[in-house]
């Protein structure tokens, strides 16, 4: 499928995207969601993308700030608005539409 | 930890929840280390409940316990229950308690895959683990499935997690909407099968109820009735009224009506404590005069009673009782009478009865009045009256409660249609009758009742004066039964007949004295007279005598005389002795 930029909310090149992933230890979910981030990332981020991963098993109490219940879930801090997207991010279109890179429909 | 100690008979172990009553029908509380269920419609209590379980917990059981609040925010649900006294933020502060808000967000979601639950599982296991909490509330859980989408995943997910709080040993309350038809709208029930409590709250007639049944408890027994609960200032309180048998005492001490004469009726000592008395009576036949008089005996023995009045505020009844001399003010003042005005109906049947027995375990009372009881009438069909009646006068008498329940008449003829049909419940029942005659119309008493006491089977009529009620006896003679004013003329008649009669006594009685005094005098008379004739009588015999003597000694003399010595006087006393 032929993935093409969304123009209107699209970051400059200046912005900085900041990227934090959630998960709870080596899980194939958790494993499988970082290298999909990975590839979004490189694809369609130009790289510009900042990636922190916290695993909640050794940092429980994080948890409560982003108000996570479900893992794995990637939470875009910046560009506001904040958004969750769960799951092991397989399907790039909903993590596009997560993203707000591609409009809902 | 405070062990809970279970009853015996039962190897459940159990956490008392501290709810007042819910402990009693649950035999200890819920299932220690389960999850259970509580559901219920909106704004049935749910979270009130789940706080509850919680703070009491973490106060009385020193169980520290983890709120998961999935509707409202930390500072909502410590705003919210500072009302009934519970500081959430101290107990957080003393770590007995952790409250943690899950925001479920849908529109900030998107779901790309397969995901799982584990957040949420960290959060808990994390605010478990920090304070050691023994127990957990899930404040609702099912606001997640607003948030996410794939039901299969949430369902796996909860099935996991009440597995996985099992494992953990923490007695975990989870609250839930009740749907239609099912007790829960996502059917937890399914996963969560320990122990379910179902809340409802139902508005019939306008009139708000609460009621709680225990769905079922695995494991255990459990009272299995809907019960009533109250939400005050004081938190819920469930009152098992049902639970009680009829086991109580029965006293064999008796206690004054307060009215003299209505004690000689009741074999001269007044009602056995601790048993129910029926007054029954038209309108204006002077009920609560009778149960005031009782009340006012009570206090001046220093004993603590409650008023419940359901017609009429404690000021208008208090100045219509000073109009017969009795002043129950002090009484008020120094706290042995409470006073409770409310409509029955302003709370319906259920509540009404619940604050009747809240408010006897806080104040204690030896006597309780209810005046009327007619206003419960209008609250349910006359089964749940009864069945109410039943339970008030099983808790009263369990807690050897003198009470007294005053009823309206409707009519002047239904003196035997049982009133409600209550009057087998009650120990004694005194009538309060309008005798209508010669156009006025008096008040006639007379008791119709009074298990285990001798009492007088007479109509007394029943007056009112300023030092109170007074019982007179009504006049039964020739004429027939008669009160007021016509007993009072024909008494009146009786006292001028019999005070002719005395009058009459009296006469004669002063003829006869007459009479002997002139016997007496008559006597006197005859008596002085005859005095003077026997004196008399006595002068002649002595002259008679005397006269005698003097012829005696002439014919002395003369002998001597005729003896031949005549001449010389000498001679002819020699001759006189030698004849």
């Amino acid at each position: 499928m032929a993935v093409t930029k969304a123009t209107k909310t699209s970051p400059t090149k200046s912005d900085k995207w900041i990227l934090r992933l959630y998960v709870a230890g080596q899980t194939p979910k958790c494993i499988a969601a970082f290298a999909n981030l990975k590839k979004i990332c490189a694809e369609y981020l130009d790289g510009q993308c900042q990636i922190e991963i916290i695993d909640l098993l050794e940092n429980p109490q994080l948890a409560r700030g982003d108000q996570i219940i479900a893992i794995p879930t990637l939470v875009r801090n910046l560009p506001q608005p904040v958004r969750k997207i769960i799951g092991d991010l397989s399907n790039t279109e909903r993590v596009l539409v997560g993203l707000d890179l591609r409009s809902r429909t | 930890m405070k062990k809970n100690s279970a009853p015996s008979h039962s190897a459940l172990a159990k956490s008392p929840t501290g709810i007042r009553g819910l402990d009693e029908i649950t035999l200890g509380g819920l299932p220690r280390g389960r999850p259970t269920l509580v559901c219920g419609r909106a704004g049935c209590g749910k979270t009130l409940f789940a706080v509850e379980f919680l703070v009491h917990g973490a106060i009385d059981y020193d169980d520290p316990g983890v709120f998961i609040a999935f509707e409202e925010t930390e500072e909502d649900l410590t705003k919210n229950v500072a009302s009934l006294g519970y500081d959430l933020a101290d107990l957080s502060r003393r770590k007995k308690l952790t409250i943690d808000y899950i925001r479920v967000e849908r529109s900030e979601i998107e779901e790309t895959g397969e995901y799982d639950l584990e957040g949420l599982f960290v959060r808990l296991g994390h605010a478990i683990d920090s304070i050691g909490a023994k127990r957990v509330v899930l404040d609702t859980i099912e606001a997640i499935f607003s948030g996410f989408q794939n039901t299969n995943i949430l369902r796996a997910e909860l099935r996991r997690l009440f597995r996985w709080l099992k494992d953990k040993g923490v007695t975990a309350v989870i609250t839930a909407e009740q749907g239609d038809g099912t007790l829960t709208r996502h059917g937890l029930e399914e996963y969560v099968s320990d122990c379910v409590i179902l809340l409802d709250h139902r508005v019939r007639d306008q009139i708000s109820t609460r009621r709680l049944r225990v769905v079922k408890y695995r494991g255990s027994s459990h009272g299995t009735n809907e019960y009533p609960f109250l939400i005050d200032e004081q938190g819920i309180s469930v009152l098992p009224i049902t639970s009680l048998g009829l086991e109580h005492k029965a006293a064999s001490e008796r206690v004054s009506t307060g009215i003299e004469s209505l004690d000689q009726m009741l074999g001269g000592k007044g009602y056995y404590r601790g048993t129910s008395i029926l007054i029954s009576g038209t309108a204006g036949t002077g009920k609560t005069s009778i149960a005031a008089h009782f009340v006012d005996a009570a206090c001046r023995r220093g004993e603590r009673c409650i008023y419940f009045s359901s017609e009429e505020s404690p000021a208008q009844v208090t100045r219509n009782l000073r109009s017969i001399g009795l002043d129950l003010e002090p009484w008020m003042k120094k706290g042995l009478l409470h006073f409770d005005a409310t409509r029955p109906n302003f709370h319906g049947l259920e509540m009404h009865l619940l604050r009747v027995q809240k408010l006897i375990d806080q104040i204690k009372p030896s006597i309780t009045v209810f005046d009327p009881l007619s206003g419960y009438l209008t609250l349910g069909d006359s089964l749940e009256v009864k069945s109410m009646l039943t339970r008030l006068l099983d808790s009263l008498k369990g807690r050897q409660i003198t009470s007294i329940f005053n009823t309206l008449l409707e009519g002047d003829h239904s003196e035997l249609q049982s009133e409600l049909g209550v009057s087998s419940l009650m120990d004694s029942w005194i009538l309060l009758r309008n005798i209508e005659h010669n156009g006025e119309r008096n008040r006639g008493l007379y008791i119709l009742k009074a298990r285990g006491i001798a009492h007088s089977n007479q109509i007394r009529e029943f007056i009112f004066t300023d030092r109170g009620i007074e019982l007179k006896d009504v006049y039964a003679g020739a004429e027939g039964v008669l009160t007021g004013s016509a007993r009072a003329a024909q008494e009146a008649r009786e006292k001028a007949a019999a005070q002719l009669r005395r009058e009459a006594i009296e006469r004669k009685k002063r003829e006869l004295e007459r009479k002997r005094q002139a016997l007496d005098s008559q006597i006197v008379a005859l008596r002085a007279q005859f005095e003077t004739e026997a004196e008399e009588i006595k002068k002649e015999i002595a002259l008679e005598t005397s006269r005698e003597q003097a012829l005696q000694m002439d014919r002395v003399q003369m002998a001597q005389l005729r003896s031949g010595n005549g001449g010389s006087k000498p001679r002819r006393e020699r001759n006189g002795k030698g004849a």
